[in-house]
């Protein structure tokens, strides 16, 4: 994945969110710099600024733009890495730093805090070892639904809280009478 | 450790940042203390071994420090989350 094409897909889905870049040209160039490196090192665009685990499935949170970009931006005029910016922040040119957002149960889990798991990152054996894990949720606001371990931390639809989700239980014995 | 030691003029306070490599904070962080020739060790996170890894997250679990980056201990005692410019001025009087 060449630099133009990680500048491309984050300036598409700021302008799908009618969002910007950060101003600053040098600081831009190193979190995409970051967020490259990351996608080669992982396999996925981790935040650049946050600590991954290298399981997918526990980074899901915070593989760019991650569940905590709307919001931040919503509540401070930037994500917590400040790669996306709203209007005025880019307008003032500079952004400031944001509070992690990320509940730190999560990074717990994720880096193995709590437990004396492992933290070293395979991928592989990662992904098959938690898929079990994922359930349906769907948004009760507008109706998207998800295939995860636990619903997002807010609809990326509609924006919903995380609380506006349930999970989805289908029967799968009426397709198969 | 992969503890990397940036030279400067202003020892007079032990500081080492835990760091990422990738995250603009972090970086701005390590060009604000040598601008301002303040001399630090940092060890980025992200390219270390495992086990070394492993060893910064214990620490920081035991300095019951928040896992955020840029991290800094100044003095082996006060930690400073992020990049607050003003935190460092105090804490190093810069
Ligand atoms: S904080 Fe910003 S750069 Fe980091 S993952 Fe979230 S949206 Fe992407």
């Amino acid at each position: 994945m060449s630099l133009d094409k990680v500048r491309q897909r984050a300036e598409q889905d700021a302008k799908s969110r009618g969002y910007h870049l950060n101003p600053d040209p040098g600081f831009l160039n190193d979190l995409l710099e970051g967020l490259k490196t990351n996608e080669e090192r992982y396999g996925y665009p981790a935040c650049p600024c946050r600590m991954s685990s290298g399981f997918f499935d526990l980074d899901r949170d915070i593989i760019c733009p991650c569940d905590y970009r709307d919001p931040d931006v919503e509540e401070h005029g930037a994500c917590y890495c400040s790669l996306y910016v709203d209007e005025a922040t880019h307008g003032s040119g500079e952004a400031k730093p944001v509070p992690e957002r990320r509940p730190p149960e999560k990074q717990a889990k994720a880096l193995g805090l709590d437990e004396d798991r492992e933290v070293e990152p395979k991928v592989v054996r990662a992904v098959q070892a938690f898929e079990t894990e994922r359930k349906l949720f769907y948004c009760k606001q507008c109706g998207y639904v998800t295939f995860r371990e636990e619903p997002p931390y807010v609809c990326p639809i509609c924006r919903a809280k995380q609380e506006l989700f349930a999970e989805l239980k289908t029967s799968l014995k009426l397709w198969t009478t | 450790m992969v503890v990397v030691k940036v030279e400067g003029e202003k020892r007079d306070h032990n500081v080492f940042l835990y760091s990422l490599s990738t995250c603009g904070w972090c970086k701005k962080t390590k060009e604000f203390l040598k601008e301002k020739g303040v001399e630090y060790e940092y060890m980025d996170v992200d390219t270390c071994t495992s086990e070394e890894r492993r060893a910064a997250i214990a620490d920081l679990k035991a300095r019951s420090a928040p896992m955020g980056f840029p991290l800094a201990i100044i003095d082996d005692e006060t930690i400073i989350s992020g990049f607050k410019p003003d935190r460092y001025t105090e804490a190093l009087g810069l």
